[in-house]
């Protein structure tokens, strides 16, 4: 072998060992929430916090989940109604705003796309008065309806740039075939919004589930959703740290498994977020 | 529909059907309009009259009194409101170090996944997967990794090496301090070597007009600041020390961990959509593996850094859960103004205070998003 490609040689292992490096990295905390939360309370000592659990403890781990069950169930109970509403809402204005221009729309769009950049603490207070008012706080449709709200620019967003790509002249001959605004939207956008949607409700969800601002305000104990229950446990310092890690989880697992199963379109909305799509 | 129909002029009933159909979907666009209108607007409104305002107490029919700006002077000058000056110190340099590690560590990782690496889905799989996590997971993992006994600083130990004892969030410790009352003079001297600069710029380009504006501009403040005129705006009667909370590092740690991987999905997304033909060509005019990066296609991606930049930016400059879950909302060496604002308005009640730091947060936050978003839309429209 000549010296080039020796050298070429050993550039790629440098590569695979650093790459390799930052991967166990990152993975780090991943192992320390795995062990910590199959451990037995009693075995948690600090100065052997990186060690496998010796037995393998699956006790603790059940009790967290009776614990935090009622949560996860709330967090449920929000996500999934939030995230349709808002995907539908989403697919309705980006539908409008990209095929049935009216005038005036380029200044109606920049302003509700501001909606999502804002820092919501900016709108809390009135929202905690309006939700009071109205009788939805302290329960989960209050946090449904500011979830669907707080959504709509990026499910807007989203969908206009989908739908943008969409040929002018398709809906044209659409239209003059008599097919109204819905006939266009049910025969020829629907039938292609099916990766949209695959965005859009992989953003919402994971979004809505992660959220902590807006529940951790706007609820009471019993429709906490899972982040605020597992703040709460992990705030105290004497506390049993099996719990909070077998609760992070927990609140972890379901975005998880949406991230991996379909991480091409969890992408895609990670990308969509700065704007230019 | 058949391709037929495309050239056809549509009749007078046909048009009349689609200015019906115009209308319906302005209508069905309307709704969402309100909401947006009504949420995002009107109680911003409110939210900035109250700010105005005394307000506190959880009365249901509270009295409120008009005081201008009160709120906010108390803000930047007043001696009780000491946390919150040492919570926008705070935001200042962690948006400094956290916008550096996720760019940094990002396209470092796009860098390296770019090099035809074999399992490169699984790669990115993992530097990625915590964009996929609640910060308030994150928070109250990275809490247990900072345990100052356990956690990362026993990790040595388990090479037989002995452990670490940096106290990662429970440092009182502050570096690179600096006196509140001389903020003025060093905003002052900031905004001269920034108009400075785009005089240099406009002089190079040889913009005639630019360049005598700039001039002015600068030589004024230039002479306000030499006179000193900075350092009389009245901040603080006493001196009152701020600086970079060593207590950050950590929290610095944790939310590069998080986000590093979105800058890498960027920049990878622009790697790949550079032509391959381009750095072919720039190798076979002798250009080294480092060259073909420094002088090809790192500029390339400049575009993107500064994308990143200001959705990263306005993350931090909210920064709120994370801190939260971490260090404790009651930790006043990592305290933000997103948890003051929190436990001022809904722990102390003070609503009027809270809704003046809301504000604060949101000019802060309205200076990065709305020109960014005046370009992208712009530049959309001339598409």
């Amino acid at each position: 072998m000549t010296i080039a490609g020796q050298t070429i040689k050993l550039r790629r292992v440098i590569i695979y060992a650093v790459l390799i490096f930052l991967a166990v990295f990152y993975l780090l905390p991943v192992y320390m929430v795995l062990i910590t939360a199959f451990k037995n309370p009693a075995d948690i000592a600090l100065q052997t916090v990186w060690q496998p659990p010796d037995p393998v403890d699956v006790e603790g781990f059940v009790t967290a989940i009776q614990e935090f069950l009622p949560n996860l169930r709330n967090s449920f109970a929000l996500v999934i109604p939030a995230t349709i509403l808002s995907a539908l809402l989403g697919s309705l204005n980006g539908y409008v705003l990209s095929k049935w221009k009216f005038p005036g729309a380029n200044i109606v769009f920049p302003l509700m796309l501001f909606g999502m950049f804002i820092p919501y603490q900016s709108i809390l207070i009135p929202l905690f008065q309006f939700m009071n008012s109205i009788g939805l706080y302290g329960g989960i449709p209050g946090l449904i309806v500011t979830h669907v709200v707080y959504g709509l620019p990026i499910t807007t967003l989203i969908f206009r740039n989908d739908y943008a790509e969409v040929p002018t002249e398709m809906v044209e001959a659409g239209k003059i075939d008599g097919a109204g605004f819905f006939g266009v939207y049910r025969h020829i956008m629907f039938p292609i919004s099916l990766p949209g949607f695959v965005v859009v409700i992989i953003w919402q969800f994971t979004q809505i589930w992660n959220e902590f601002l807006f529940a951790v305000t706007l609820t009471s104990t019993a429709s906490q959703p899972i982040t605020v229950k597992l703040s709460q446990l992990a705030g105290g310092e004497a506390v049993k740290w099996n719990m909070p890690m077998a609760g992070a989880l927990l609140a972890a697992v379901p975005t998880l498994i949406v991230y991996i199963l379909l991480g091409k379109y969890f992408i895609r909305g990670l990308l969509a977020g700065s704007v230019k799509g | 529909m058949s391709a037929t129909t495309v050239g056809t002029t549509p009749t007078l009933r046909q048009r009349i059907a689609m200015r019906q159909d115009r209308i319906v979907a302005f209508l069905m666009l309307l709704p969402s309009i309100i909401l947006l209108a009504i949420f995002v607007y009107g109680f911003i409104g409110r939210t900035g009259a109250a700010s105005l305002t005394d307000w506190q107490g959880l009365s249901t029919d509270p009295e409120m009194n008009y005081v201008g700006l009160q709120n906010y002077t108390q803000l930047f000058t007043g001696p009780v409101e000491l946390r919150f000056r040492q919570g926008l110190v705070n935001t200042f340099f962690f948006t400094i170090f956290f916008l550096a590690g996720c760019l940094v560590m990002g396209i470092f990782l796009a860098i390296l996944l770019d090099q035809n690496i074999k399992g490169e889905g699984i790669f990115r799989t993992i530097f990625l997967f915590p964009m996929a996590l609640s910060f308030i997971v994150t928070g109250t993992v990275w809490r247990w990794l900072f345990n100052p006994s356990g956690g990362l600083n026993q990790l040595p130990t388990v090479f037989g090496l002995p452990p670490w004892s940096f106290r990662w969030l429970t440092s009182r410790e502050q570096v690179l301090q600096f006196n509140w009352q001389h903020l003025p003079m060093m905003i002052a001297i900031v905004i001269f070597l920034v108009v400075a600069f785009l005089g240099y710029r406009y002089w190079r380009r040889g913009q005639r007009r630019g360049l005598t504006i700039s001039g002015i501009v600068g030589a004024l403040l230039l002479i306000w600041i030499v006179a000193g005129g900075p350092l009389q705006i009245q901040t603080l009667p006493y001196p009152e020390m701020h600086g970079f909370n060593v207590a950050f590092i950590g929290i610095i740690l944790a939310s590069t961990w998080q986000l590093s991987g979105y800058t890498m999905a960027m920049y990878l997304a622009g790697l790949r959509g550079i032509p391959e033909e381009l750095r072919e060509a720039a190798r076979v005019d002798g250009a080294n593996e480092m060259q073909v990066y420094r002088y090809i296609i790192l500029p390339l991606l400049r575009p993107i850094t500064l994308s990143a930049m200001i959705i990263l930016g306005h993350i931090s400059l909210k920064i709120f859960d994370l801190i939260f879950a971490m260090a404790g909302a009651d930790n006043m060496t990592t305290d933000v103004p997103g948890i003051l604002m929190y436990l001022t308005a809904f722990r102390a009640n003070q609503f009027a205070l809270g809704a003046a730091i809301a504000i604060v947060m949101l000019i802060m936050v309205a200076f990065v998003i709305v020109p960014y978003l005046y370009t992208t839309l712009r530049s959309e429209v001339e598409l």
